[in-house]
């Protein structure tokens, strides 16, 4: 008997057209949970470097958590990974949150694997026991919700869950997403990868049981985390902006207060804030058009927190459709607009033809730079509009139809750069391994977030980031807030609440405090949290993402022992996180990562330290057990359990076989 | 006058966000043993969710009915057409797939979640923090029922010498009067 998981995958070889029902080996479980953990383990052994991101043999793996199904609050993310994303060439990653993934396990497989190439568009159709790979000719071209309505109707099934691609996936859009419901996997470009398999959509409704292995203990787990969630959501964070006080994703649907967003980070294409940006006239206005477009608050399967909202207004001629979090302003900002109907209006189309919320708008802005710069001229963009926000629907179309110049700019600012060279090059400034990054411009050099967006190989700073406020507190705040932060790691709490304590006094401030080890142990725990939540299904928004989350490293072992019956302590699920995350690293590394990918944008601070800089990553490296180059040596693959994971870049030469970490790292190691 | 005991459970269907917590957790309560499988398909609960039409209904399966209707019933309600029979309570009605165990088609029906000792609130109601569901007990007077002479004298006898008895007595003068 398995418990939390199903103990099957499903494999689909759409070249083929063949479907297999695989046991999985429990094994596993215990080394890598599952979600982002069984997903790379796989994706290692079936997806050599050699493997170009077109290609039949390039994998799509849609995964459940390992506490999906189960009554685990917020346990509901989808999490995908692809072996090779075409915009950075490592592994694809990306999460949305839905029914999806808690529907695939009652449907009895905890993933669906999916190879080959089908020669015509086709959906993938998973009831129960019955799955079918279905013509889906008819859905060319359809946007990524009506395609989900239409398939429900077809079936005649409305509770099927949908995840589906628009324009963008099937013509490859390097930032294509996957889209379901309000939420959207859209980084890394998952959605050319399925649209490249033939693959429209998938479908699935299950109706089967998943058991725990210790009932009453567990629900008493997931009561206890509901509590908190009531009482947390009453009791915000002092001393932070509002949106980032209570749980969930950014509370952008239920607040209107956008002062954070909009003068803390850069407009145009990454380019400058508008610190005076925030008054009480643009207040008002967009409160009205927030309150006209809103009808709903809505949240993802088994969550109460509604961190989505439905958006239906009659002024933006559109279908209703659904959002979330910052998606509202990152057109706005981008278009340097102070529009927001217009946010709302090209969200949604966007939203339909499935492309990332977060690239296509930076991608948009860098096409208008280059055409004010002379280097993209009326030859390349024949009649594009004078207005920002006219270019930014003349220059959707283009993308997702790959037409024009919108063929170049569908690969992402980074490739388009080289494409039309001219000094195009120059402009590409936001990003890193090849991917839009965040858009934040800052003064001083903060070394945590140094790393954080360096090193991560998600890339994406909303997927590293969490736990701590990004600002020092309230001198008068921080005992209070220590008092009852019971989220921090038991071998780091003292530090982390002096941390707190101490930071924003006199002398301590970036960069050069807190001092390096300080800043690896903070690192290293934000990071492990998202891994682990990427392993549970559990959403980051009720775990590693906001700052005392009801889930967290002390009571997530409790949760996953009781669901699944292994003996998970706070130590070993450490380690299982450390694990996964060598693992994601040895893959990267296998596809070419190395140290020069490892550097956040050049001008993502003003300030800027390059020795120190070298210092700390130096230092992160070993603290995390890696050579020089970021390559996790032999000795920390060995000791992970990943011998063959050493052996094979051992044998590649990528790894030297007598190559160990520094004696600091070694002592470190020894003690746990 | 005599007391009952009426159990409500109150659904605002305008505060419901979708998230389906009360088929999860209605589901595991009601798994044999306790909470130790969930599967939303066998939840006595159902939430009726088509975002895009934004409508969001929470409805408690009702007793079972053995036929289907002679007419099924469409709603459209404030310019949303609600899905067929989209508010009918009945359990594994024939003409649907609802409120009828996956497993073996037995009908499904709320209890508020009895148990002993008593919840405080049914599961539904307890993990429904945005209030769409919410939970009343009250006790409704009910006019007792009156017995009639012949009932009263019965009932003495039955208390005097036993319901065996009286009752083989009534069946043996039953028999001789009919001979």
């Amino acid at each position: 008997m398995r418990y939390a998981e199903t103990g099957y995958n499903l494999e689909i070889d759409l070249s083929r057209g063949s479907i297999e029902k695989v046991p999985t080996d429990p094994k596993w479980t215990e080394l890598f949970l599952g979600g982002l953990g069984t997903n790379v383990k796989i994706l290692w052994d079936r997806v050599g470097p050699e493997v170009e991101p077109f290609s039949p043999d390039n994998l799509l793996v849609l995964s459940a958590g390992l506490l999906e199904g189960t009554p685990a609050i917020g346990a509901n993310r989808t999490i995908i990974s692809a072996g090779v994303s075409p915009q950075t060439s490592f592994m694809a990653f990306s999460m949305m949150g839905g029914f999806f993934g808690p529907e695939l396990k009652h449907a009895g497989y905890d993933k669906v694997i999916i190879r080959g190439k089908s020669p015509d568009l086709v959906y993938l159709w998973i009831n129960d026991d019955k799955v079918e790979i279905r013509d889906a000719s008819h859905l060319r071209g359809k946007g990524a919700l009506e395609t989900a309505q239409l398939i429900r109707e077809e079936l005649k099934e409305p509770k099927a869950q949908v995840a589906a691609i628009g324009l963008a996936g099937e013509n490859r859009v390097y930032f294509a997403s996957v889209e379901h419901f309000r939420s959207s996997a859209s980084r890394l470009g998952l959605g050319a990868i399925m649209g490249d398999k033939g693959l429209k959509a998938i479908a699935v409704r299950g109706t089967k049981d998943i058991y725990v292995a210790q009932p009453s203990k567990f629900v008493e787990l997931c009561d206890e985390v509901l509590k908190y969630i009531e009482w947390r959501e009453k009791n915000p964070i002092k001393g932070v902006p509002a949106i980032l006080a209570t749980i969930g994703a950014p509370q952008e649907m239920k607040l209107t207060d956008e002062s954070w967003h909009t003068t803390s980070f850069a407009w145009g294409h990454a380019r400058q804030r508008r610190k005076d940006f925030w008054n009480e006239e643009i207040e008002k206005k967009w409160t009205e058009i927030h309150e006209k477009a809103i009808k709903r608050l809505v949240s993802c399967y088994n969550c109460p927190v509604r961190c989505g909202a439905i958006i239906a207004y009659p002024a933006l001629e559109l279908p209703t459709y659904m959002m979330k979090c910052y998606t509202k302003l990152t057109y706005v900002m981008a278009a340097w607009t102070d529009n927001l109907e217009f946010g709302y209006k090209i969200a949604g189309k966007a939203h339909d033809y499935g492309i990332d919320g977060f690239t296509a708008p930076q991608v948009m802005a860098f096409a208008i730079e280059l055409y004010e710069a002379g280097i993209l001229t009326d030859k390349d963009l024949p009649g594009f509009p004078s207005s920002n926000e006219e270019r930014f629907f003349y220059l959707l179309e283009k993308i997702v139809r790959r037409e024009g110049i919108g063929d170049i700019l569908a690969n992402g600012v980074y490739w388009a750069a080289r494409q039309i060279g001219k000094g195009a090059e120059e402009f590409d400034h936001n990003t890193t391994k090849k991917h839009e990054q965040m858009v934040i411009k800052l003064g001083m050099l903060n070394p945590i977030y140094f790393l954080m967006y360096g090193t991560g190989e998600k890339a994406n700073i909303t997927q590293i980031e969490g736990q701590i406020p990004q600002a020092p507190l309230p001198k008068d705040y921080r005992e209070e807030f220590i008092k009852d932060w019971i989220q921090v790691p038991t071998k780091y709490a003292e530090r982390f609440k002096q941390f707190i304590l101490e930071w924003g006094d006199e002398g301590k401030v970036f960069p050069f405090w807190p001092p390096i080890d300080l800043v690896c142990e903070l690192v290293e725990w934000q990071e492990t949290m998202h891994y682990i939540d990427d392993s549970t299904g559990i959403c980051a928004g009720l775990s590693s993402f906001p700052i005392k989350p009801p889930y967290h490293i002390r009571n997530l072992p409790l949760l996953i022992s009781a669901a699944t019956g292994l003996d998970m302590d706070e130590d070993k699920l450490w380690e299982v996180a450390r694990r996964i995350r060598n693992f994601v690293r040895a893959y990267n590394v296998r596809r070419g990562l190395r140290r020069q990918d490892d550097y956040p944008p050049k001008d993502h601070w003003k300030k800027r330290f390059p020795e120190y800089e070298e210092k700390l990553l130096d230092s992160y490296y070993e603290f995390k057990g890696w050579n020089k180059e970021g390559i996790p040596t032999k000795k920390t693959l060995e000791k992970l359990g990943l011998d063959y994971v050493a052996e094979d870049l051992i044998k590649r030469g990528i790894l030297k076989d007598e190559e160990v970490p520094s004696k600091e790292t070694l002592a470190e190691t020894e003690k746990k | 006058m005599a007391k009952k005991k009426v159990k409500v459970i109150k659904v605002n269907a305008d505060e419901c966000n979708g998230c389906r917590a009360c088929e999860v957790f209605c589901a595991a309560f009601h798994a044999q043993p306790q909470y130790s499988s969930v599967n939303p398909a066998k939840a006595r609960i159902r939430v009726i969710h088509d975002p895009i039409k934004n409508i969001f209904l929470p409805v408690l399966a009702g007793p079972h009915t053995e036929a289907e209707c002679l007419a099924r019933d469409k709603y459209t309600v404030d310019g949303k057409e609600y899905e067929e029979c989209a508010f009918c309570r009945a359990a594994a009605c024939p003409s649907r797939e609802v409120f009828k165990d996956p497993d073996s088609g037995l009908p499904l029906k709320c209890d508020a979640c009895e148990t002993e000792p008593p919840l405080e609130e049914p599961w539904c109601v307890k993990v429904c923090l945005v209030d769409a569901l919410t939970y009343e007990e009250r006790e409704e007077e009910v006019e007792e029922e009156k017995l009639d002479e012949l009932e009263i004298g019965l009932e003495s006898l039955v208390n005097r010498y036993g319901l065996d008895k009286v009752m083989d007595t009534m069946a043996r003068i039953a028999a001789s009067k009919r001979g």
